[in-house]
């Protein structure tokens, strides 16, 4: 319980006894009857915000990575589609984008014929398949601008160590300079993901059924306000807590450089 | 030009976005407009609660450090969305509330006071921190200097911290400026007609959603690009006289 000492303080005192009080009136005067009858459909969606928060991490950093060295240190062929990708993708709002996927690109598709008798089309007419791509490469686009930044920062020598060692050029870039610049990249990524988690409500507005998406529906069923859009909060808070713990230990296992002056 | 046009299939785009009544261009315009005046008013909102955010949280008694230490880390760790839908309906509860205390029926809120209030709550926490890590980096020298002229606090914080700290603050309040006018787009979902609602209602009646919402990202990319200009300069004007890291051995 070490981690309470710092929490309890004398002068917090007052604020705990606050917030204490604050909770328990909002036990006895907001109304929670609401929650049995909608835990299931709480928990799929918590589910599904969990899973598309991962997903669509994992697939856009997967993405940041080339658009982070074509900016870094490719040719200006590639180094400009990239850059002007990553301006338009911070440029413009993510709801946009999402509705441009889903309405905009939802509505070209059914006018290719090729597309509506492949095997793809029943997942194209659903909403999820949009949202993941969305948020993919909004992901990408925010975490690219990152990773130029960790590609350029890596120290040139480390480089031309490799070089000299005579290491082919795709088993420098595998071994010296993706690590190097993963791991100055690492006490932003986390923030990263939080921004990406509080992105993830804006998908329910194309009908993809996550943890905001319950919260209207129980708002629009009992016009009860207040209630599930504080639970949802504390949802969040915690779910950003948790992603923040998991960095956190990440970052602990990267040893500490000792090279920096 | 119109060989152009007409070789990609533009023409009936380019009528549709016209300014005149068949085309839904002025729409577009008017709901850009409505996001611009929500954006500057909530940054400005969000700067005067970050001024005092930041005094707040350095100089500020422990409860009032703590207070401002939930307030930041809530907002900040919380969706825009549901913060927005939040304080919406906190807002127009209160007002409400207030208007039938008084002896008012209910009153219908404005859309744009809606939007600054809500969206300048959000942009407080994030332009608290910004200040007070701008207000950290002006070196202590200064401050010392200036209370050891005598200078009262108000004159303090006018002439030296202020000034001082402009250039610090400078590409965190373009960054949050940037989140300012994006952020409008959440209102949409409040039902406020700003240019992403208005986009949207131009292309689902029209069934061009690709025109719409492309010319509305161009709308908000122009928006962007313009500030990155203009917040260009005002650093540069903001770092006169300090000395600059020249990029040295690009």
């Amino acid at each position: 319980m070490t981690w309470l000492r710092p929490v309890l303080l004398p002068h917090r005192l007052l604020l705990i006894g606050l917030f204490v009080l604050l909770v328990a009136w909002c036990a006895w005067a907001l109304r929670w009857d609401w929650i049995p009858h909608y835990a299931p459909l709480a928990l799929q969606g918590l589910w599904r915000t969990v899973w598309i928060l991962v997903v669509t991490t994992v697939l856009g950093f997967l993405l940041a990575i080339p658009l982070g060295l074509a900016q870094a240190a490719g040719p200006w062929y590639l180094a400009a589609p990239a850059r002007v990708f990553c301006t338009v993708i911070r440029g413009t709002p993510l709801l946009l984008q999402i509705w441009l996927l889903y309405y905009g690109l939802g509505s070209l598709f059914p006018q290719f014929p090729w597309i509506r008798s492949s095997e793809l089309w029943p997942y194209l007419r659903q909403a999820w398949p949009y949202a993941v791509l969305a948020l993919t490469l909004s992901y990408a686009g925010y975490e690219g601008e990152v990773m130029r930044g960790a590609f350029a920062g890596v120290q040139r020598g480390q480089l031309e160590a490799a070089q000299a060692f005579g290491m082919p050029r795709f088993t420098i870039f595998r071994r010296v300079w993706l690590p190097q610049a993963v791991r100055n990249v690492l006490p932003t990524l986390g923030g990263e993901t939080i921004l990406q988690l509080k992105a993830t409500p804006l998908v329910a507005t194309i009908t993809v059924m996550e943890l905001y998406a319950v919260s209207s529906r129980v708002r629009q069923d009992t016009f009860i306000v207040y209630e599930p859009l504080l639970l949802l909060a504390l949802f969040y808070l915690v779910i950003a807590g948790i992603i923040t713990l998991i960095f956190r230990h990440f970052e602990n296992q990267v040893p500490q450089r000792r090279d920096r002056h | 030009m119109e060989a152009i046009i007409d070789a990609f299939g533009l023409s009936e785009s380019l009528a549709l976005l016209s300014l005149s009544p068949p085309g839904w261009g002025s729409n577009l315009l008017r709901g850009l407009a409505n996001s611009l005046q929500i954006a500057f008013g909530a940054f400005g909102f969000g700067l005067v609660i970050g001024l005092f955010g930041a005094y707040g949280k350095l100089y500020g008694g422990p409860i009032l450090r703590d207070l401002l230490a939930v307030y930041t880390t809530v907002v900040r760790a919380v969706p825009e969305l549901v913060l927005i839908l939040i304080l919406y309906y906190v807002g127009s509860d209160l007002i409400n509330q207030l208007a039938t205390a008084m002896g008012y029926g209910r009153v219908e809120i404005n859309g744009v006071a809606a939007g600054i209030w809500v969206l300048g709550i959000v942009q407080g926490a994030y332009s608290t921190e910004v200040l007070r890590g701008a207000i950290q980096a002006v070196p202590p020298g200064q401050i010392e200097a200036a209370r050891a002229f005598g200078m009262p606090p108000l004159m303090l914080m006018r002439r030296v911290t202020i000034p001082a700290m402009t250039a610090f603050a400078a590409p965190g309040l373009a960054n949050l400026w940037l989140i300012a006018t994006k952020d409008t787009a959440l209102l949409a979902i409040v039902g406020f007609n700003e240019l992403t609602l208005e986009t949207k209602q131009a292309a689902s009646s029209t069934r061009a959603y690709f025109t719409f919402f492309l010319a509305a990202g161009g709308l908000y990319l122009i928006v962007t690009l313009f500030s990155g200009v203009v917040f260009a300069r005002v650093e540069k004007w903001a770092r006169r006289g300090q000395p600059t890291l020249k990029r040295a051995g690009r």
